[in-house]
């Protein structure tokens, strides 16, 4: 077995090197100077490269992750080529209306994107005092959204869902129904395939192409059946060319990422082929950090016209909102939205569960100055009062609806009607058609039960002299 | 000084062959950018260091250098009213939105000196050297460092200076000389001295209801706020930092969101203190170290809050020191003692988890100065417990070392009942040594008020317990205005909107009228139904619902406005009685 370093057009080659192969990582001997997180090509006998690069280093060896399948490698003839570069990705505005697969190679058929610039994927912190606060409002056509968890541009606000609910209708849903309350804005949808089965990657492909909205989208597609290693970067690709939409070329740019249980998922299955010490239920203890490199990748820039606006979506193992990943999901994102498995049961679509869901940044996106002043007080209300009949249901299990006060029955009537007709749609509601209903339930209730509503509101919304 | 080889990085951590001596904590200076990092282990000729920047691009081999002083930071009248990182190394005057690496400058404000000794004049150690002002933030002092003392041989006129300015010269008795300049290095790990500690004998006035008259927290004292995400510890401690009595605040994001720091920069600047008149930001120090900075920095940001905070206590101020999280700060020790290879305790956690926080709280302290004067450092971290699940290692073991407990609950939360603080699940220890200072407020029977309404919350749960098997219409009368009187109160008082401008800061004094309502009305609605008014007829009275709105109709300093509404409040209940009576 022979080994060396040779340079080739100022790349450099290293033969004889590796010494192990386990799943996606490569152990190699450190004959070269390489720095940690280059990108590196695995070449086998064949001439096929494989990306991957550098996850750590010490004085004698070096491991490689690799992005593709390993198959068929064999020790005696790797090549690794080594660029001296982070792993990088071309960006320009021919990005939109694009599909490409979970290391931003194009896969639907066209020709490559033109490069405008070449950016590391990993990102860098962003200076908080460079930030600007989120402000101003996307409208989803959600109700319960909208009115109640208004997603504000610059937030990250994500979707907590379990297996079997809606979560793909819902994330499409909103793909192809969000806008801005000003229409002639430049805004432009990032589409985040993670770990897909086939079927769900073409639902979503179809969806977007049929509404004619994957014009202003950019789709990025990792299947389940790509490696694992792949997961962690297609995110940060996607991000990647988000920011670039967004700071570089002042769109509004919203990021849907579905599946982030299955970044986990790869998260710690790399991990665990590191030999890196278990936190929570395997899970590396890095997990929360590293999440936060991507949630805080949303956000306004200072002097920059775009925003960075994140919808992750995850599933709940177990339904378990206490589980690592919904958790350290909530720790750092600006809210969630809750689905429920017992609406969706009921049928109704989207089984949005308004109690657990928030968003925190709320007040930064609603009111006079974006949507409409009356709107936090009718959010307020719409929440006190379903709080309030949740508890008039748990004594109704227990005592039956006819040993309930009349006040009681009021509010159980109020929160079936909420469910049924304000939680369900079948189609998008704009906020002016959700604000209005909103107000026509608050009509069921007893004057003395709207305490979070000023006399003058209820003079004008509930007694109807303006509403 | 020493220097060292660097043979293996991992994440934060990089372990480097040794050319020399270096001492545990020292500081040191890594490859050609010279990033920070401070020596955590010492093992034969190898050294463990972590590193307070992201290590992409470091590779064995590379070398570093010692400083030989421990890990400290610059403290001067430069510091207030800016955001700084982890190190206090300032995080303005970047042309890049984002923290390129090896980067930082060093701080060298300008100010304005006004000398008040004299050369001849002998002095001991933290003595008042003069005054410094600079524009954007409160007048502070300059101090003649804790372990400098002497006569002064020369001191500065009066003018413009830089931070770094020699201004002071001073010879002790040995003879030796010292330069002093405003800015003053001091080690992050160790407490800086006072002349003595003080009993914590007055509240730290917040404006927040439910955390003044029920839970309060002393001057000097500590507070942790536990609560699962999305129950308002953030919203909490951001209120607490806008309307808190204290003259210095210093917030720390400690692995926390970015947006709600740039909120905070954004907002503070334009908010008055009631009390200076002054811009809210001139008083205030953001530390910020967001989730995506890096882990090391995350760690050593509240041991560098709070040497901050003393070195504002030490020129006679009430500090308040918030950070959040501490939970996140807790898993930055994780994060680094899992990759040291140390044998892991309590869920993962290192097992000095407990001395370590121990070694943070306990430098919260009122006290008497070196230079003479009463100054304190408050103390309020918030917990974010997994899963909302208190019995985890760092709310227990912050549990042991707070005295006021602020337990957020997620039920309240989803109710949007904000600030979501359970009153049974809360406490406070220091409320006896509290009492004469409400005394001298005007508010003699705070104790009794105070235990009135706990026990009034406490019924609530007995009674809505009862009702959830009986019913609630099966409660006798009385019982069910208890309830009702109860549900007021939460409703009135305990809940408190952040977004109302006349609610969401409520003075001492309006706090007890509010309360000495609220305590009447429960009695007077006792009385009624006791003669026959049903609790429906009560609830109906225009008075329920104004008592319901008080806190947001009523403006925030009209006392007489709450006088007219106990006046209405006796006259209704009295008339309604007399209706049935009659």
């Amino acid at each position: 077995m022979s080994h060396g370093i040779t340079s080739l057009r100022s790349r450099i080659y290293l033969e004889g090197a590796a010494e192990r192969l386990e799943g996606p990582l490569l152990f190699l001997k450190r004959l070269a100077e390489v720095t940690l997180n280059e990108a590196v090509y695995v070449e086998d006998a064949s001439g096929r490269q494989r990306l991957g690069r550098i996850a750590s280093i010490d004085e004698a060896h070096m491991t490689v992750e690799v992005l593709e399948a390993t198959m068929g490698l064999n020790l005696e003839e790797i090549r690794l080529n080594l660029t001296g570069r982070p792993l990088e990705f071309g960006v320009g505005p021919g990005l939109l209306g694009r599909i490409f697969n979970g290391v931003g190679e194009v896969i639907d058929g066209g020709p490559p994107v033109a490069a405008r610039r070449q950016l590391a994927i990993g990102g860098l912190p962003v200076n908080p005092v460079q930030r600007e606060t989120p402000r101003d409002f996307i409208e989803t056509g959600v109700s319960t959204v909208d009115i109640m968890n208004s997603l504000v541009r610059g937030q990250k606000l994500p979707l907590f869902s379990g297996g079997g609910l809606p979560h793909d209708r819902l994330a499409a849903d909103i793909a192809v129904n969000a806008r801005l309350r000003q229409s002639d804005e430049d805004f432009a949808i990032v589409f985040v395939g993670i770990g897909l089965p086939y079927d769900s990657a073409e639902y979503f492909r179809h969806r977007l192409e049929e509404s004619g909205a994957l014009e202003r989208t950019v789709l990025f597609l990792n299947l389940a059946s790509d490696s694992s290693t792949q997961r962690l970067l297609t995110p940060r690709y996607a991000l990647t060319a988000a920011e670039y939409l967004a700071f570089e070329e002042g769109m509004h740019v919203l990021v849907i990422i579905t599946d982030m249980t299955n970044y986990c998922e790869a998260l710690r299955e790399v991990s665990s082929s590191l030999g890196e010490i278990p936190s929570r239920k395997g899970y590396p203890g890095y997990m929360y950090s590293d999440l936060a490199t991507l949630y805080e990748r949303a956000g306004r820039v200072h002097g920059r016209a775009g925003t960075l606006t994140q919808l992750p979506i995850l599933t709940m193992p177990a339904d378990d909102i206490g589980h690592p990943i919904p958790d350290l999901t909530g720790y750092i994102t600006e809210g969630q939205i809750v689905l429920d498995r017992e609406l969706d049961r009921q049928g109704l679509y989207p089984p949005v569960k308004v109690l657990p869901s928030l968003s925190r940044l709320m007040k930064d996106g609603t009111g006079g100055d974006y949507t409409h002043p009356d709107h936090p007080a009718l959010a307020n209300q719409l929440y006190a009062a379903y709080a309030r009949a949740q508890q008039a249901r748990l004594l109704a299990s227990v005592v039956g609806d006819d040993g309930l006060a009349e006040e009681d029955r009021q509010f159980l009537a109020f929160a079936r009607r909420f469910e049924h007709d304000y939680v369900a749609q079948a189609e998008r509601r704009s906020l002016e058609a959700s604000m209005a209903l909103g107000w026509e339930l608050l009509r069921e209730l007893p004057r003395t039960a709207l305490n979070r509503l000023s006399d003058a509101q209820i003079a004008q919304y509930i007694d109807g002299e303006g509403g | 000084m020493s220097e060292a080889v660097i043979e293996y990085i991992g994440g934060p951590l990089l372990r480097a062959r040794t050319e020399g001596p270096f001492g545990l904590y020292e500081s040191v200076a890594i490859g050609e950018e010279r990033l920070l990092g401070e020596v955590v282990r010492l093992d034969g000729d190898h050294i463990t260091v972590q590193v307070y920047e992201d290590t992409t691009g470091l590779a064995p081999g590379r070398r570093l250098a010692g400083t030989g002083r421990p890990l400290s930071i610059p403290l001067g009248p430069g510091v207030l009213g800016g955001m700084y990182d982890g190190l206090l190394r300032p995080l303005d005057g970047f042309d890049s939105p984002f923290i390129p690496r090896g980067s930082f400058r060093e701080r060298d404000q300008a100010y304005r000196f006004t000398p008040s000794v004299a050369v001849g004049e002998r002095l001991s150690p933290g003595a008042v050297l003069g005054a410094a002002e600079r524009e954007g933030a409160m007048d502070q002092q300059v101090l003649l460092p804790p372990d400098v003392d002497g006569e002064v041989v020369e001191i500065a006129p009066a003018g413009e200076y830089r931070e770094a300015e020699v201004i002071c010269r001073i010879e002790n008795a040995r003879g030796e000389r010292r330069e002093v300049a405003a800015r003053q290095d001091w080690p992050v790990r160790i407490a800086r001295p006072l002349a003595r500690r003080l009993p914590v004998d007055e509240p730290l006035i917040t404006g927040q209801r439910v955390i003044d008259s029920l839970f309060p927290v002393g001057l000097g004292g500590k507070a942790a706020v536990p609560g699962g995400f999305g129950t308002g510890k953030t919203v909490l401690l951001e209120t607490l930092a806008r309307w808190c009595s204290a003259d210095v605040i210093i917030y720390v994001g400690c692995g926390e969101r970015g947006n709600e720091l740039t909120g905070m920069l954004e907002e503070f600047p334009g908010l008055v203190d009631p009390r200076s008149g002054r811009s809210l930001m001139e008083r205030t120090v953001i530390i910020a170290n967001t989730s995506n900075m890096p882990v090391a920095a995350r760690e050593a940001s509240i041991y560098t809050a709070v040497t901050l905070a003393e070195y504002y206590r030490d020129q006679g101020l009430h500090v308040a020191l918030m950070a959040d999280s501490t939970s996140r700060w807790a898993e930055a020790l994780r994060e680094i003692s899992g990759r040291l290879g140390e044998l892991p305790g309590e869920a993962g956690y290192p097992a000095y988890l407990s001395s370590r926080l121990a070694d943070f709280y306990e430098r919260a302290a009122k006290g008497e100065t070196l230079a003479g004067k009463v100054g304190s450092v408050t103390v309020m971290g918030t917990v974010s417990p997994p899963a909302g699940d208190f019995s985890e290692p760092v709310t227990s073991h912050t549990k042991r070392y707070v005295r006021s407990f602020w337990a957020l609950d997620a039920r309240r939360a989803q109710a949007r009942m904000y600030p979501a603080i359970n009153p049974l699940q809360s406490y406070a220890e220091e409320t006896s040594r509290l009492a004469a200072w409400w005394q001298a407020r005007g508010n003699s029977d705070w104790p009794r008020l105070r235990r009135a309404t706990l026990e009034l919350l406490e019924e609530q749960t007995r009674l809505e317990r009862m009702a959830r098997i009986i019913g609630k219409d099966a409660l006798p009368f009385g019982q069910q205005m208890r309830l009702l009187a109860a549900e007021l109160l939460n409703d009135a008082f305990l809940r408190q909107s952040a977004f109302s401008e006349n609610d969401r800061y409520a003075s001492p004094e309006r706090q007890t009228v509010m309360l000495r309502l609220l305590i009447r009305f429960a009695d007077l609605a006792q009385q009624a139904v006791a003669r026959g008014v049903t609790p429906a007829e009560i609830t109906g009275l225009r008075i329920y619902r104004r008592l319901q709105r008080m806190g947001e109709d009523l403006p925030p300093d009209d006392l007489a406005a709450y006088q007219a509404l106990g006046e209405d409040m006796e006259r209704e209940l009295q008339a309604l009685a007399e209706e049935v009576t009659a």
